[in-house]
């Protein structure tokens, strides 16, 4: 929030920029860039918890709705108070430690894991003016606030004092670090289409339409399109999202290196969780789905955060969704999937997006070639490798049902 | 300022010597990916954005993973801490070691005579040092990921040696 909006933008463009300088000039002079973070700070904290509580609300009804039953709806008008029953139930809860477990490690992980999960909202630019802090270096310092966190789970394992718990924490760390890999070399592409690892660069990168309707948005590009799935399929194993959530797996391991925690503790993990998911749908939007521009030129009176809430409850929404429709993986498919799979693609994509980027001069009948040439090379590993992870592992034959 | 810097350095510092020190294993190495923290805390301070995200993405993120889990596989027992300070001549050792080091680090700031006006320090964007480790530092950038690839490649070696029966194990 501290690009000045532009005089010329439409009132609503400018209305949050609008009210905080009318917040501010109630204050004296030399208090106003501190009064000015905390405003900041405080709207970050406000959306995103406001978000946590009815994102956990709508994955039940959605979950609830998809299973043939109505979900939560006795707590206030169609269930929209059961986020803050649960909040208060949370609130009064015991907080139990075991007599052998770390205590101050034990109090520790949680803190550290909602830390790091927050700080990585702060690089998101949320709309034309809305990023509150513009960093050179913006997407580094997205994806080291979000490598922190793996210390904050190995903490939660070990300080517990139970071998269950360390040895789950341990499993959720091979796949942390396993994804992690391809979530990184997935946007490596944008940065080399981009130029730039500012997230402000990225966004003004992907602005404009080719023959006024179809946008600039790298999901657009077959090597975007690549690294979108790439992405996202890393998100939900780096958010411990279904199918990937068998370091929790609550039906079969009792919440994995969460099992010794309860009460508010326990609520802190999975905003956490939460936190984790939604700021990297928002990264995702930002780097693949042109952040915050709108996807039509007439479209742009709507203002630049109402479509990147759009998009972001989008994405989110699509989350909900492969949890309700997949089943959970096992471990040996679950690294498999990342090694053998999804880095050998990212690689081959940051060739795809060389070669797409090389090509850029190519007109005429040539951009049909270029198209063609990049499909296939999105398209061929992608079925080399599917074939290969699959072998052996054909359609099921059943002799005796 | 240099509050700032100072309660950075107190922190790394702080982090180190208690990490030192600990009777846990563990706790230490936490700490020390505190200390680390501390040091990118100073990257930034500094003004070098890029070196502190690198450092805290490398070093918090990888590098503490790696060292927790050596940790992890070759202790026996969880109770099993590192060895105490028992022999006196270690601790005599350890001070004069340290002592000829802060020796050597004072003289060499003693020696060099304060800048009267301390220019300021050039503000890099990342595509900057982007090209400056593309362009004319290339050649130190591949010996570097060659070194790094032989040590990964020597490690596998040595991890893979010891395992009974090459190869065809089911897993």
């Amino acid at each position: 929030m501290n690009a000045g909006p532009a005089a010329s933008d439409p009132i609503l463009e400018r209305l949050p920029g609008l009210l905080r300088d009318w917040l501010l000039q109630w204050l004296p002079e030399p208090v106003r860039w501190l009064a000015n973070s905390l405003i900041v700070i405080g709207c970050i904290l406000a959306v995103a918890g406001l978000l946590f509580a009815f994102l956990t609300l709508a994955e039940r009804k959605i979950l609830g709705r998809i299973q043939n039953r109505p979900g939560p709806n006795r707590t206030g008008w169609f269930g929209l108070l059961q986020p803050f029953a649960d909040g208060i139930k949370m609130l009064t809860k015991e907080d139990i430690v075991p007599r052998a477990a770390d205590p101050v490690l034990h109090l520790l992980a949680p803190v550290a894991l909602i830390a790091f999960s927050v700080l990585t909202f702060a690089v998101i630019p949320y709309g034309r003016h809305l990023v509150p802090v513009e960093l050179d270096g913006a997407v580094l310092y997205f994806f080291a606030a979000g490598a922190a966190t793996e210390l904050a789970v190995f903490m939660a394992g070990w300080s517990s004092h139970n071998k269950f718990a360390l040895l789950a924490a341990m499993r959720a760390l091979a796949q942390l670090i396993s994804y992690e890999l391809p979530l990184l070399l997935s946007f490596v592409p944008v940065v080399l289409a981009t130029g730039t690892l500012s997230t402000t660069g990225i966004v003004a990168a992907q602005a404009g339409w080719r023959w006024h309707f179809l946008p600039h948005w790298l999901v657009f590009t077959p090597w975007g399109a690549a690294g979108f799935v790439i992405f996202m399929v890393s998100a939900l194993a780096e958010s411990n999202r279904s199918p990937f959530d068998l370091p929790e797996a609550e039906s079969e391991l009792i919440a994995g290196h969460l099992t010794e925690y309860s009460g508010f503790k326990y609520a802190l993990f999975f905003m956490a969780e939460y936190f984790g998911m939604c700021a990297l749908s928002g990264m995702a939007v930002t780097l693949f789905l042109g952040g915050w521009q709108a996807p039509l030129p007439f479209l742009e009176v709507i203002p630049s955060y109402a479509w990147f809430a759009a998009k972001i409850l989008l994405l989110l929404l699509g989350f909900i969704w492969i949890r309700a429709t997949l089943p959970r993986l096992r471990i040996d498919q679950l690294t498999r999937l990342a090694w053998k799979f999804l880095v050998p693609l990212a690689l081959v994509n940051l060739g795809t997006t060389a070669f797409w980027l090389l090509t850029a001069p190519w007109a005429g009948p040539l951009q049909v070639v270029r198209w063609a040439v990049a499909l296939a090379l999105v398209a061929g590993p992608f079925l080399a490798l599917g074939r290969g992870l699959s072998a052996g592992l054909g359609p099921r034959t059943y002799r005796y049902a | 300022m240099n509050a700032a810097l100072i309660a950075i350095a107190l922190v790394t510092i702080g982090a180190a010597v208690i990490a030192l020190s600990c009777r846990n294993l563990l706790h230490s190495v936490l700490l020390l990916a505190g200390s680390w923290t501390g040091v990118a805390a100073f990257f930034l301070w500094a003004g070098a954005e890029f070196a502190a995200f690198a450092q805290v993405l490398v070093y918090v993120g990888a590098i503490s993973m790696v060292v927790l889990f050596a940790v992890l596989l070759t202790r026996r027992s969880r109770e099993d801490s590192a060895p105490g300070p028992a022999v006196r001549g270690r601790a005599g050792w350890a001070l004069g070691t340290g002592g000829l080091v802060a020796v050597v680090l004072l003289v060499a700031v003693g020696g060099t005579a304060p800048a009267v006006s301390p220019s300021p320090p050039p503000v890099l964007t990342v595509r900057q040092i982007g090209e400056q480790l593309m362009g004319p530092q290339a050649a130190a950038l591949l010996a570097v990921g060659v070194l790094l690839t032989a040590a990964l490649l020597g490690a596998v070696v040595l991890a893979a040696a010891g395992r009974p029966g090459n190869g065809k194990d089911q897993p």
